[in-house]
């Protein structure tokens, strides 16, 4: 990847408006909308699904029928009206991906703008990647690298096609369909994602990319990814997002789940960029995601997530620390500007012996947005010597922004040490007033406290995803002081 | 090089400078001496632009040109810079990191290239040596943790760094001991040249021993009541501030 230079920054300042809201124009085979028994079936079936597959995502469907709505987290939307979405859009052409000629044009384009041209991926950079548009996986590449160590890394439903033993096995194991609102619904209707298998003992040669993206007007997106590293494997997985300026909300429910068996490492970093809605609020997407590893004995699972779009976000990418001495890491900075609402933080389960935890969380909040850190540190009867370190670090701009902190802890060991760190501060007039007087802007130095103050969590990123992630950040608080 | 008519200011309708007059030329050393609240820092902010304070009559000319309308980066970036008396902290973002987009943007707006990595570099290297800075020093967060001589140390090598045609030194004296005090000093006289100029202001006549200025001014409720050479601050000293007022 080229050099990032401030230039470059600059020129994408003077785009003060959503960068990436341009509609890219296929045409997309679209269900009617509505949900019932007969939609799930039908998506099933387009997928050419097994029958214990339909079967598993119609108890999903039950599940979410009989449940209702979360309503504890502090954020507040008009609620998404379930039955006025259509569940299942897919480009109508489906490029068998021998080349690139074969993908739209369209479609082409729009990877360009966003800076992710396939065509460079392959020559330049040592990224697989598994592009979601809209629903369905149109470009998979570097198959043929990764399948020479054994690796699988393909869409979710070529995966319950080749590999059912493995999804089989594994989907539904950390994020049961029953767990909540949003997973049993996506349980029940994800159209397609990302999976990945790393056998026995590989260290994955290369970060497994995969970049989403909602494109139809008014179509849910609901993605599934899977993710499992088998015995003492290693993979680094990156996920971004960006999506089209809209003016209807649009509802993005993904389900994410990691496995990591014995002595396994697993890295999964995210840029989150979803069109956040305009100066006034208006439109922007629902981002209600469930993320969630597990860890057998040695394993280790570090989140790292650079959250700054969304209308409504409510994540929380959580490890379950099953093994003894597993290792889990929550590394987020979540920024909010004008009227964005996050929820976001994460759940640490010790339930074996000597595991350990760090939780890492920044926020950072403008205009009137509202920002809160929810985390649980579960300490379970068993997990003798558990440790944990949390800090949540809050940093406000402006007197009309909120940030908040829900720090839940539960320790039924007494061997357990759990520490907790916070502050909250504010970009002063004397830290602005100190910059311009050595000559940095007020944009510019906002930049430089931001990324000083996101230092330790911009750090965790792999480097290509850090430069990318820095130059959102500036971008989401551009014209935020002042 | 900087020229002070009639300056009147106030912040919140409070009238703090009365109508200064002053003049700096090239190569000269002024230092502007005077009580608590008689106005000193006032005028330091005033000159780099705070905008908390309302420039109400009277202009502040640097080169012959008008700062009236120039924000503060403006005014950094045509060499005007002012060594603070309480300077931030900038957490997570390194000293190296701070000076090196210090330096670039001031590049940028007078139409120069960015410097590049090799020259900053090695100019980093040349100013920490010239004023005895260790160099692990550059790599830790600005002014974080920083004793207050490191502090002021710091900003003594930013102006190093940034070379300006004006320094405004607000009160670097205070809290330094007498070795921190001679280190700042030393800096400050090495730095000292025919074309630019350093306003030192200060309570104390102390640090004038180290930094010898040409003229000293004493500022009294928002005036300058007296001018002279550098006996006026032993004067100062020996008397105290009231017999002036």
């Amino acid at each position: 990847m080229s050099k990032y230079t401030e230039d470059d920054l600059k020129k994408e300042l003077e785009t003060k408006e959503y960068e990436y809201g341009f509609y890219t124009d296929i045409e997309a085979d679209k269900f009617p909308v509505g949900l019932n028994e007969d939609i799930v079936r039908a998506i099933s079936k387009k997928k050419n699904e097994p029958e214990w597959m339909t079967e598993w995502r119609l108890e999903a469907f039950r599940v979410w029928e009989s449940m209702t709505e979360p309503e504890w987290a502090n954020v507040n939307y008009p609620k998404p009206d379930f039955q006025g979405i259509s569940y299942y859009s897919a480009p109508k052409q489906k490029p068998q991906l021998e080349s690139l000629d074969q993908v739209d044009p369209e479609l082409l384009k729009t990877f360009e703008k966003l800076g992710i041209s396939i065509d460079e991926q392959k020559r330049l950079s040592n990224v697989a990647v598994d592009i979601v548009m809209d629903s369905v996986s149109v470009a998979t590449t570097f198959k043929k690298t990764l399948g020479e160590k054994g690796i699988i890394f393909c869409p979710i439903s070529e995966a319950i096609q080749e590999h059912p033993e493995l999804v089989k096995k594994y989907i539904g194991s950390v994020v049961p369909t029953t767990d909540n609102y949003y997973a049993a619904l996506n349980s029940a209707v994800f159209s397609d994602g990302s999976f990945c298998y790393i056998p026995k003992g590989v260290k994955c040669p290369m970060e497994l990319s995969t970049y989403f993206r909602i494109n139809e007007g008014g179509t849910g997106q609901f993605e599934r990814t899977l993710v499992v590293a088998d015995k003492g494997s290693y993979v680094s997985y990156l996920e971004g997002c960006t999506a089209p300026a809209r003016d209807e909300n649009q509802l993005h429910a993904a389900v994410v789940e990691l496995i990591a068996l014995d002595d396994a490492e697993i890295k999964y970093s995210t840029v989150q960029n979803w069109f956040p809605g305009d100066k006034d609020g208006k439109g922007g997407v629902f981002n209600f995601v469930t993320k969630r590893g597990l860890c057998e004995t040695n394993a280790k699972i570090s989140w790292t997530q650079v959250e700054t779009g969304s209308a409504v976000t409510w994540k929380y990418p959580s490890c379950i620390l099953k093994g003894n001495n597993s290792v889990g890491e929550f590394y987020s900075i979540a920024v909010t500007n004008n009227f964005q609402q996050a929820d976001t933080g994460t759940k640490m389960i010790h339930l074996g012996k000597n595991t350990k935890s760090t939780i890492i969380s920044k926020g950072i909040s403008a205009g009137k947005s509202q920002n809160s850190y929810r985390g649980l540190v579960h300490v379970g009867s068993r997990a003798e010597n558990a440790r944990n370190f949390s800090q949540c670090d809050s940093l406000l701009m402006g007197n009309e922004c909120g940030a908040h902190t829900f720090p839940y802890i539960e320790a039924k060991n007494k061997t357990a040490q759990i520490e907790h760190e916070a502050t909250t501060s504010k970009i002063g007039e004397d830290q602005l007033f100190y910059c311009n007087q050595r000559g940095i802007d007020t944009d510019k130095a906002i930049a430089l406290i931001v990324n000083g103050f996101s230092k330790e969590v911009l750090n965790k990123l792999p480097m290509e995803f850090a430069v990318e992630a820095q130059k959102l950040l500036e971008i989401s608080l551009e014209g935020s002081v002042g | 090089m900087l020229e002070i008519n009639n300056l009147h200011a106030k912040i919140e309708d409070k009238d703090i400078l009365k109508g200064i007059n002053l003049n700096v030329k090239a190569g000269e050393v002024h230092a502007i001496m005077g009580p608590n609240g008689s106005g000193k820092s006032t005028l330091a902010s005033v000159i780099a632009g705070r905008e908390d304070y309302e420039v109400s009559e009277g202009n502040i000319l640097l080169n012959n040109e008008d700062l009236e309308d120039l924000a503060p980066e403006e005014r950094a970036h045509k060499g005007v810079f002012l060594s603070f008396q309480y300077p931030v902290e900038i957490p997570g973002v390194t000293v190296t990191n701070f000076i090196k987009t210090a330096i670039n943007e001031s590049r940028k707006a007078n139409g120069h290239e960015e410097l590049p990595a090799k020259e900053m570099l090695q100019k980093i290297r040349e100013k920490a040596e010239l004023l005895d800075i260790d160099r692990k020093f550059l790599s830790r967060s600005l002014n974080e943790g920083f004793s207050g001589g490191e502090k002021k140390r710091n900003e003594i090598f930013q102006m190093a760094m940034l070379e300006p045609k004006l320094s405004i030194l607000d009160e670097t004296d205070s809290g330094l001991d007498i070795d921190a005090l001679k280190v700042v000093a030393n800096g400050v006289n090495k730095l000292k040249s025919q074309d630019n100029a350093v306003v030192l202001i200060t309570h104390y006549q102390r640090l004038l021993e180290y930094i010898v200025p040409d003229y000293v001014h004493v500022l009294h409720d928002g005036k300058i009541v007296k001018s002279g050479g550098k006996e006026l601050a032993l004067e100062l000293e020996a008397k105290g501030y009231d017999w002036l007022k």
